[in-house]
């Protein structure tokens, strides 16, 4: 339960303030919880100027942590490439296994994949674990699971990190759960404690009205699923050397009631929105759904992709897959451009990984203004025929 | 499904804040809590109407769950009003600061309780704490094969298990599993039903029990914050600081001064 040392309270009110379960009021210069509505987030304890708040945990067991060695990163192949999420993971996890003099392992797995293995060492690893089965062609949620969670036990890695994509995010959980251990979800931050081992990570709450720095400090290993574009991978050196290991998983591990009957990847018109180079970002500023093609034009004449933000596709203007931010897809291209987007914190912090922002709005005050590169305060509806006449001009296209 | 036997599904549901009435203070990052009430997580009603789907199909009792805090009844009462048969709320102090690992733990606990269960169904995610985990954490306490982000569904071999469609970021998969199978559900999956006169007047008189950790014969070190290995270590507002430049004048001069801009910048 959340303790108040009512000695160090000076009754300054800033727990209140940032309760966001309102669990804590001040009454008569002292702070007091209402044990119904706190739910021990430890936001106050961290608040408070006093340091007269804490957390008591009971008698949880402690376990011997230090026989947890190295960092592990869970790849992901789709249609025989790797998802940008491995690389990217693998950049981190370099670091990481670096600031605690371990090796770094990556996770392959899948059918045929085994001379994918020295590519995932060119990208950072020391040595890849190939578990490679006719039975793994498809994505299975607890056949992947079930190997992974074998592996672990065995190994016994403190660090296990995966892409937070639609199978991270299905599969994962099921590995965290088999180990009675911690996962943050969708992480857009990791960073270590040399001394202690202890992973941060660091993720969107509240609609990304608040950012939580997430640790799991008495079991291992410490997981997390961390979003794609967010971390930077490092760049391809085929001169690096490092083990091969090929695991043979027991059929046991393999059986599942799940029965893949088709698998269908869809043809993409134009690049796809996570992996463009340019995103033209379309927002409530359009007014109406047929000013929605000012911004496919110019996303045409910047042979880039259309984004939008969750108003525009909750009206249904375009599908929700175009969707950038909290509860859409993260990018980070070279150039994004913003239209009429106001920068509601939800979108902010799916695109503010961008290079260069240039955000269009009539309102000088908006919010995306704040993380722009560029501002023009005007008229998008004005502005955007101009510059895709101008753009497309300049690179020569009609 | 064997005959004689009447099919048992679960639906799990969580109370959270309406994302609609939630308003933040971004000068001092607060939560503007008046006004603010609690709702059934949007995905939840799909979860909901795929439950009832099923049941109106195959005939079953469907049991709505929640973990919560008493006043959770609310989302229950709601679910009822939809069609659910029953409800509980699995609510205790003991139960507070659980993270996803001790929730998997609670819920599988209630879950068992209920007796033998043939399909469970939950939402993709919870809007307040995003995670998506408990479905897939859940399916593996019960020891039942999961399916996440499923998109469309339907009833194959007369009622031994379901076809799914699962969506990834760059296609789907079609899958087959017999029950019991755990499923996660995204809005597209169906359109939740209205409630009833009926029905919202039986869900205003029902009893809705509330199990404790003992009722469900939990074990304390692996509820509430003694078993959720994972805790907050610090919070912050995130801070956006750009080197903004304001492009001046006519919008033709606006745009010329942002292409020339862009040029140096090598991005076109």
């Amino acid at each position: 339960m959340l303790k108040i040392d009512i000695e160090k309270c000076i009754g300054c009110g800033e727990c209140e303030e940032v309760c966001s379960f309102g669990a804590i009021s001040v009454v008569d210069d002292k702070a007091r919880v209402d044990e119904g509505s706190c739910t021990l987030c430890g936001t106050c304890v961290d608040t408070c100027p006093e340091g007269a708040l804490s957390i008591e945990k009971e008698g949880g067991e402690e376990l011997d942590l230090s026989s947890w060695k190295g960092v592990w990163v869970v790849s992901e192949i789709k249609n025989g490439l790797f998802s940008p999420v491995t690389f990217e993971l693998l950049g981190k996890a370099r670091e990481l296994a670096d600031d605690r003099d371990v090796p770094l392992t990556a996770i392959l797995m899948g059918y045929g994949v085994r001379d994918k293995a020295e590519e995932l060492i060119s990208r950072g690893a020391d040595r890849v674990i190939v578990v490679d089965s006719e039975r793994l062609s498809n994505f299975i949620d607890d056949a992947y699971a079930r190997v992974l969670a074998h592996l672990a036990k065995e190994e016994m890695p403190e660090i296990i990190i995966a892409g937070a994509t639609a199978t991270g995010r299905a599969f994962i959980p099921q590995v965290a759960t088999i180990l009675e251990t911690g996962l943050t979800a969708d992480c857009t931050g990791l960073e270590i404690d040399e001394e202690s081992g202890q992973l941060l990570q660091t993720r969107p709450a509240f609609g990304g009205n608040l950012m939580a720095t997430i640790i799991c400090d008495t079991r291992r290993p410490q997981m997390a699923t961390v979003r794609p574009h967010v971390l930077k991978a490092l760049e391809p050196d085929t001169s690096r050397k490092g083990e091969i290991v090929n695991f043979e998983p027991p059929f046991e591990l393999l059986e599942s009631r799940i029965k893949v009957i088709e698998s269908v990847t869809k043809e993409q018109e134009g690049p796809g929105l996570t992996d463009a180079e340019i995103v033209v970002t379309a927002g409530r500023g359009l007014e109406k759904k047929e000013n929605l093609k000012l911004v496919e034009e110019l996303a045409r004449c910047l042979e880039g992709a259309v984004g939008a933000t969750r108003a525009i596709t909750d009206a249904g203007w375009i599908a929700h897959s175009h969707q950038v931010g909290q509860t859409g897809v993260t990018v980070a291209p070279k150039l994004y451009v913003a239209c009429g987007v106001s920068g509601a914190i939800q979108h902010l912090v799916g695109m503010q990984g961008s290079e260069i922002i240039v955000a269009i709005n009539k309102d000088k005050d908006a919010p995306i203004f704040d993380v722009a590169t560029y501002g023009i305060v005007g008229d998008v509806k004005e502005i955007l025929p101009i510059l895709s006449k101008k753009i497309c001009k300049e690179r020569g296209l009609d | 499904m064997p005959e004689n036997k009447v099919m048992n599904i679960v639906v799990c549901i969580k109370q959270v804040p309406d994302a609609e009435s939630v308003k933040w203070d971004h000068k001092t990052g607060t939560l503007i809590r008046d006004g603010v009430k609690s709702v059934i997580n949007p995905f939840d009603y799909h979860a909901i109407e795929a439950a009832l789907t099923l049941k109106d199909e195959l005939g079953a009792k469907v049991t709505a769950i929640t973990m919560g805090p008493p006043q959770a009844e609310e989302a229950i009462r709601e679910a009822m009003s939809m069609g659910v048969d029953e409800g509980v709320v699995v609510s205790d102090r003991a139960f507070a600061g659980s993270d996803t690992l001790a929730t998997t733990y609670t819920l599988s606990k209630a879950i068992k309780r209920l007796g033998e269960v043939h399909a469970v169904f939950c939402g993709k995610q919870a809007i307040d704490g995003d995670t998506a985990q408990v479905g897939p954490g859940l399916a593996v306490r019960l020891g039942i094969p999961c399916v996440t982000y499923v998109s469309e569904m339907e009833v194959i071999d007369g009622g031994r298990g379901l076809r799914l469609k699962r969506m990834r970021e760059d296609g789907f998969d079609v899958v087959e599993v017999d029950f019991p199978v755990l499923v996660t559900t995204l809005s597209t999956l169906n359109t939740p039903r209205v409630p009833s006169l009926k029905a919202k007047m039986r869900a205003r008189k029902a009893k809705i029990p509330v199990w404790g950790a003992s009722d469900i014969g939990a074990d304390e070190k692996r509820i509430g914050l003694n078993g959720s290995p994972t805790k907050v270590h610090s919070t912050y507002i995130p801070k956006f600081e750009a080197k903004r430049e304001f492009l001046e004048g006519s919008p033709e001069d606006q745009v010329d001064a942002l292409i020339t801009r862009l040029k140096e910048a090598g991005v076109i």
